[in-house]
Formats: structure tokens, sequence, C-alpha cells
């Protein structure tokens, strides 16, 4: 049985469909990456994944559970949590203030929660008093996976977690979001830098048109040479 | 020397006291705008009418007590009856929330309809105020009246300028610093009033915390309940109430809250006593002011004003087309409108 699981998902803005049966599916600590060209429905299968957006078809499952009537929130207080590609911290709010807004369901003790943080981002604990609209870029994106976290999700979504950020920046943020995974997280991204996301990938799915293309695990997919020359340049 | 601290007292009675007084009052009503727009999303012209609702019913209460003999002389038994027009204003927001507001919120219509659906309100609560209460004007301020009077000061320090504070003048600065401080410290430190930042900053993100909007959205009401019936009643107390007069209010109000950065609490608050001072330094008649100052031959025989007092609501607005022009975050950068 699969962990998380969104089958043959059918959704779409108004009668213009973008998702025409696509199926993305994370195991247990396990890392998930959705690519393909602009257009292709990345972000609209995580929003739909997410309860953003309706189903007009489909089906999504979470722990064999049947998820697909549940709000955003109630999937937050399921242990899903989702990191926008945008506005995805709370500017004038302080990196502390940020994580405690995160954690905002929880009613028991957060400073254990936010020691562990602080131990994944260190770079967070030197600027916890600093409103989170002041840091840079790359920053920004670690509080946005900071504040995901703070309720201790089973899976962890992250739309372009490395969209706007230099390179160095984007492999460091790909470190964390392994170490996330090695602490048993299943993970969902969308990834624009498709090569090096596949490299981190225990499974990819390269959408095309609301449907999926290819589906195989992230080596393969690199290690494909219609992939390669249809989306990875090469 | 004499001459400097005559001088000195003649700009404290004329300008700081009574600025501080009434900048603290524009300084609570910028603040109950300011929420609205940071959590609401509109400017809320009904704003002043709320102030009014909340003076009324002081007033009714007041009344009340002073019928059956109730006071707390020497102070005025306005303090008394700020609970209850408070509660009763708090009351009278959640009703307009419940039946006005919160289906605009909900069909999350454009700001500018919201802004329209408020002047219906302000216009509602115009008619409704004046229809329980009267047009004419009623002074309520009973208690002692000065704490420092002119003449007590003259005799006091021996100068020929007289400095009066009056009690109102005083309890209005108090009650400001002490209500300002409560919000400040609810904003920045309790579980809520950080959900209420967060809402305001990012909706969609707050939303995906759990922070229910629903539970968000009373407790502004509530603050904003709170900030508009003790401005209200302190102005009122300060100045005599007049239906009117809280119609005109709102536009210093909205130009202080604009000037401050709107959206912004610290904005707000500045704001009000930014507007507050300008009125008073541009419409003051420096010529006593300068006689003190200097050599005789030069004492200027106009009166040295920059603007009449009639022009005191224009000052607002230039002020507010200035910062508008340079900062249009305003001072404090707030939201952009």
């Amino acid at each position: 049985m699969t962990f998380f699981e969104g089958k043959n998902m059918y959704a779409g803005y108004g009668a213009t469909m973008i998702l025409n049966g696509c199926s993305i599916s994370v195991d247990k600590g396990k890392i998930t990456v959705i690519v393909g060209p602009n257009g292709a429905g990345k972000s609209t299968a995580m929003k739909a994944l997410f309860g953003m957006l309706p189903l007009s078809r489909g089906s999504i499952t979470f722990e064999g559970k049947d998820i697909v009537h549940l709000r955003p929130e109630q999937r937050v207080m399921l242990g899903m949590a989702y990191v926008p590609q945008t506005s995805n911290v709370f500017p004038s709010m302080t990196v502390l203030e940020n994580l405690e807004m995160g954690g905002f369901i929880r009613v028991d003790d957060l400073s254990s929660t936010i020691a562990d943080i602080f131990d994944l981002f260190p770079i967070l604990k030197t600027k916890q008093g600093q409103a989170a609209g002041e840091l840079s870029g790359g920053q920004r994106q670690q509080v946005a996976v900071a504040r995901a976290l703070m309720t201790q999700p089973k899976i962890l979504m992250l739309d372009e977690p490395t969209a706007g950020v230099s390179p160095i920046v984007m492999d460091e943020l790909f470190d964390r979001i392994i170490d996330i995974a090695k602490m048993g997280v299943a993970i969902v991204m969308v990834e624009q830098n498709a090569k090096q996301a596949l490299q981190i990938a225990d499974s990819g799915f390269v959408l095309v048109q609301g449907e999926n293309k290819f589906t195989d695990t992230g080596s393969s997919l690199l290690g494909n040479s219609e992939v390669r020359k249809a989306f990875l340049g090469g | 020397m004499i001459d400097y601290i005559n001088a000195i007292t003649l700009l404290a009675n004329y300008i700081i006291v009574p600025s501080l007084a009434y900048g603290s009052q524009l300084a609570l009503g910028a603040l109950g705008i300011t929420m609205v727009y940071a959590v609401l999303r509109f400017s809320n012209f009904a704003h002043g009418e709320i102030m009014s609702f909340g003076t009324m019913i002081s007033i009714f209460i007041i009344w009340l007590f002073q019928s059956i003999g109730i006071s707390i002389n020497p102070l005025p038994t306005a303090l008394l009856a700020l609970p209850f027009s408070i509660t009763a204003t708090i009351i009278l927001l959640l009703i307009l929330d419940k039946t006005v507001f919160r289906y605009y919120q909900q069909q999350r219509v454009q700001p500018v309809t919201f802004m329209i659906v408020s002047v219906g309100v302000m216009f509602f609560l115009a008619g409704f105020i004046r229809f329980l209460i009267g047009t004419s004007k009623k002074n309520f301020d009973d208690g002692e009246r000065f704490i420092v009077k002119a003449s007590q000061f003259k005799q006091m320090t021996g100068l020929a300028e007289g400095l009066s504070i009056r009690t109102t003048q005083a309890i209005t600065v108090i009650v400001t610093i002490l209500l300002v401080t409560f919000i400040f410290w609810f904003l920045n430190k309790t579980r809520t009033g950080k959900s209420m930042r967060a809402f305001s900053d990012n909706e969609d993100l707050a939303l995906l915390s759990g922070i229910n909007p629903e539970r968000v959205i009373i407790i502004t009401w509530i603050l904003v309940g709170v900030l508009a019936s003790v401005a209200g009643t302190l102005y009122g107390l300060d100045k005599g109430y007049k239906p009117f007069v809280y119609l005109q209010l709102v536009l210093p109000i909205f130009a202080a809250a604009i000037v401050g950065g709107v959206g912004n609490p610290i904005g707000a608050v500045a704001g009000g006593y930014i507007i507050a001072f300008s009125e008073a330094f541009i419409t003051f008649a420096y010529k006593r002011f300068l006689t003190y100052l200097l050599p005789k031959e030069w004492a200027p025989e106009g009166l040295v004003q920059i603007l009449s007092t009639e022009y005191k609501f224009a000052i607002s607005f230039v002020l507010l087309v200035i910062v508008l022009l340079v900062r249009p975050t305003g001072l404090f950068r707030g939201k952009t409108l």
C-alpha cells in the first residue's frame, strides 16, 4: 500500500482542465519529484493533492484513508504540510514568530520542535529575531520550510522550493530536504531545476499536459535518453 | 530669560497640551481604522459613526448614573460609563459584522466595494444616532474641571502667561497610554494577537497554518469596539458631543492612519500625534510668542498665523498628499493602498 497517493486526478479551473488523469504517489521517508515543461500542471497537481483545488474525478489516499473530501486545514491536522511557491512566510513577523504560527494548531509545548528546527537550519537560529521579509531569498525559503515542519508533518509538499535562489543555496536546500526525508517524512516537490532534483529523488513523475508521461526512479529517468532529450536539455 | 519661559509656557498652553489630548484621540481612532484595514482589508468610513455611537451610549449611561446619584467626583462619570459603552459598541459591531460585513467578506469583494458598503453603514448609523439622541450639542464633563488653572499657575510661578491643564486632557492622555500599551502587548505577545498579525500578513498561509479566520475577525471587531468607544467618549469629554462633528472627525483620523502607514499600528499612533501637532503649529498665531522672543522694535504687528483655524482640516489633507507623493506606504511603512 502506498503511503500517500493521488490516483487518476482530473481537475481544472472552470471549464479548462489542467489535470487529465495524472497520478502522484510517495512513500514514507522517500522523495518524489514532479517535473515537466511549463504549463504541464505541476503546481496544479500539488494544489489538488493538498485540497486547494477540488477534483472532478480521481482519488487521494493518505495512510490508506480516502481524504479527497477534506479541506486543506483538515489535511494539516492529519499530518500534511504544504509550502507554497510564493508568499510562503509572514513577512512582517520575526523568524521565531513564523515558527510559532506554523505550530499554531498544536496545543503542546513548541520549544523542542523549534530547537530541532534550529539544528536543521542553524542560520535561522541566528536570525530568529529578524522579520522574515528582510531575509535573503534562500533564508526565506528555509523559514518557509521550517514553518511547515512545525506541525511535525508526515508528508511535506514543496512547490518549487529553489525558485529564485543561487545554485549554492539550492544545493544546501536539497541537502536539508534529504535530511528531512531521512527523519521519515515523505516529500513531494515540484522542481524547475529538474536535473538536480531528480538526482536526489527516489521517484520522479514527468507530467505533460496534465498526464503522466514518464514515471520511474529518479536515476533511471536521468538515464532515459528520451527524457533527457525532451525535458532535461540533453 | 523670563521672556523665554513665558514664550514656552505660551506654546505649552496653546499647542502642546491641547495637541497631546487631540493627538491621543486621533491616535486611538486611527488605530481602530488601521486594524480593520490590516485584518479585513477595507477602509472603514463608518468608524467615525462607531465612535459617535460609543459616545452616545456613554452619555445615556452618564445621565442614568447622574439621575440616581452615582458619581466618582472629582473624576468625570464618563470613566464609569466606559465599560458599558464599550460593551454596547462591541455588540453593535458584531451585529454589523454578521448582518453586513460578513457577506461581502465571503464574496471576497473588491476593497472599493467594501469601502462603499462602509459608507452605507456610516449613513445608517448617523441617522440611527441622531434619531436616538438628537443633533444638539451635549456636554457631559462633570467632576473637577481643571488640574491646573491658568490663574493658579500665574500666581504660583509669577509668569505673565498661564498654563491650564484640564482634567479631561489628562485623562485622555493617561487612558490612551494604557490602552495603546495593552493593544501592543496583545498584538506582539499573545498567541491570539500574533495570529491576527499572521492573518493580516498572509491570509492564505494563515489558513494553511490552521488559524481560524472567523475568530480573528471577531477579535478584531472586539478590539475596534474598545478603541472606537474609548476614542469617541474621550473626544466628546474633551470637546463636547455633537453627532455632526464625528462625521468630520473621520477625515483627520484617516489622514493619521495613512500618514503613519495604513495597517501599521505604530504608524497609526504616530500619525495621530503628527496630524494634531501640525494642525496646532500651523494655525497658531505666533504674535505673542514672537513678542516675547524678539527685541521690542522687531515685534510683529500682524497675527503671524500661517493659516487661519478654519483651514484646520485642510492641513491634514495637505500632509496626506505630501506623504502619499513622497512615501506612499506612509512614514512607518504600512501596506500600499
